[in-house]
């Protein structure tokens, strides 16, 4: 068997095990600036064309990742210095992005989803990350406590 | 530059042009640049135009649900036009064409 042989093998395993539901996944761990806002959703949107993705599934995708990490910077470290952990995986049909900080954390999670809810009436917030979270992804789970950090897990299918 | 707000004042109207990326980041400074100009001239109307913008999020919302409120406390009014798909659909959940008045061109907006 020649080289060439051996890598089309290779590839059609690699194809079997896709339809197997092999699972791809990548993780980032950023600093917590403004600025890895518009990089983790244009990471995310990059990572899940594997999947074959609408554009406008794309377009919810990087809404809902931009709502995420926004919240991790606004109010996980309330504007301070941290890290977001952002992993990203692929695997039959379903993209699933999680956001993780070690911030401040939330008292009340159903509160915190309400929505119009925002802990800063007198900002610029309008108080909807977590609907239009929902609202662009199928699934969304919240893992939070007060000095624990905040764990934003969201699930989408894609295509079918 | 294509992240910066670019104001335009036509007689009693401000016409904000929105940047590409209308996110948190790109927000920080609206508030502060528009609270400027409305106290140095008298503005009644408010234009946003997102000819520019690919992609907008809540804060993008929570910046222009803050302006219509400013303009409805004065009496004055809100109006945008050239949203594409994204922005469109986020302006939809978000409920504003129910609060702003909505064109599909500046030349429309302006006319009234």
């Amino acid at each position: 068997m020649d080289k060439g042989e051996r890598m089309m093998e290779h590839m059609e395993k690699e194809t079997d095990y896709g339809t197997l539901g092999r699972l791809e996944s990548m993780t980032l761990t950023m600093d917590s600036l403004s600025q890895n806002e518009e990089f983790s959703r244009v990471v995310v949107a990059v990572f899940a064309s594997r999947l074959n993705p609408t554009l406008e599934e794309l377009d919810d995708i990087k809404t809902a990742v931009s709502e995420a990490v926004t919240n991790a910077v606004i109010h996980g470290y309330q504007g301070g210095e941290g890290r977001i952990e952002l992993t990203a995986a692929a695997g039959e049909g379903v993209l699933t992005v999680q956001v993780k900080d070690r911030g401040v954390g939330i008292a009340d999670v159903g509160q915190a989803m309400e929505p119009m809810f925002t802990t800063m009436p007198e900002g610029e917030r309008s108080g909807m990350g977590f609907s239009f979270m929902e609202a662009f992804m199928d699934e969304v789970i919240v893992e939070s406590a007060p000095g624990a950090g905040t764990t934003v897990t969201m699930r989408k299918k894609i295509g079918g | 530059m294509e992240t910066s707000f670019i104001y335009e004042a036509k007689g009693q109207t401000l016409i904000i042009r929105l940047p590409k990326e209308l996110d948190h980041h790109n927000c920080r400074n609206l508030r502060y640049e528009t609270d400027l100009l409305m106290a140095e001239n008298y503005i009644n109307r408010i234009v946003f135009d997102f000819s520019r913008t690919r992609f907008m999020d809540s804060s993008g919302v929570g910046v222009l649900l803050n302006r219509y409120k400013q303009m409805k406390a004065g009496g004055g009014r809100t109006a945008y036009f050239g949203a594409g798909p994204q922005v469109q659909r986020v302006l939809k959940i978000a409920g504003i064409p129910a609060l702003m008045e909505q064109y599909e061109n500046m030349e429309a907006a302006l006319c009234e």
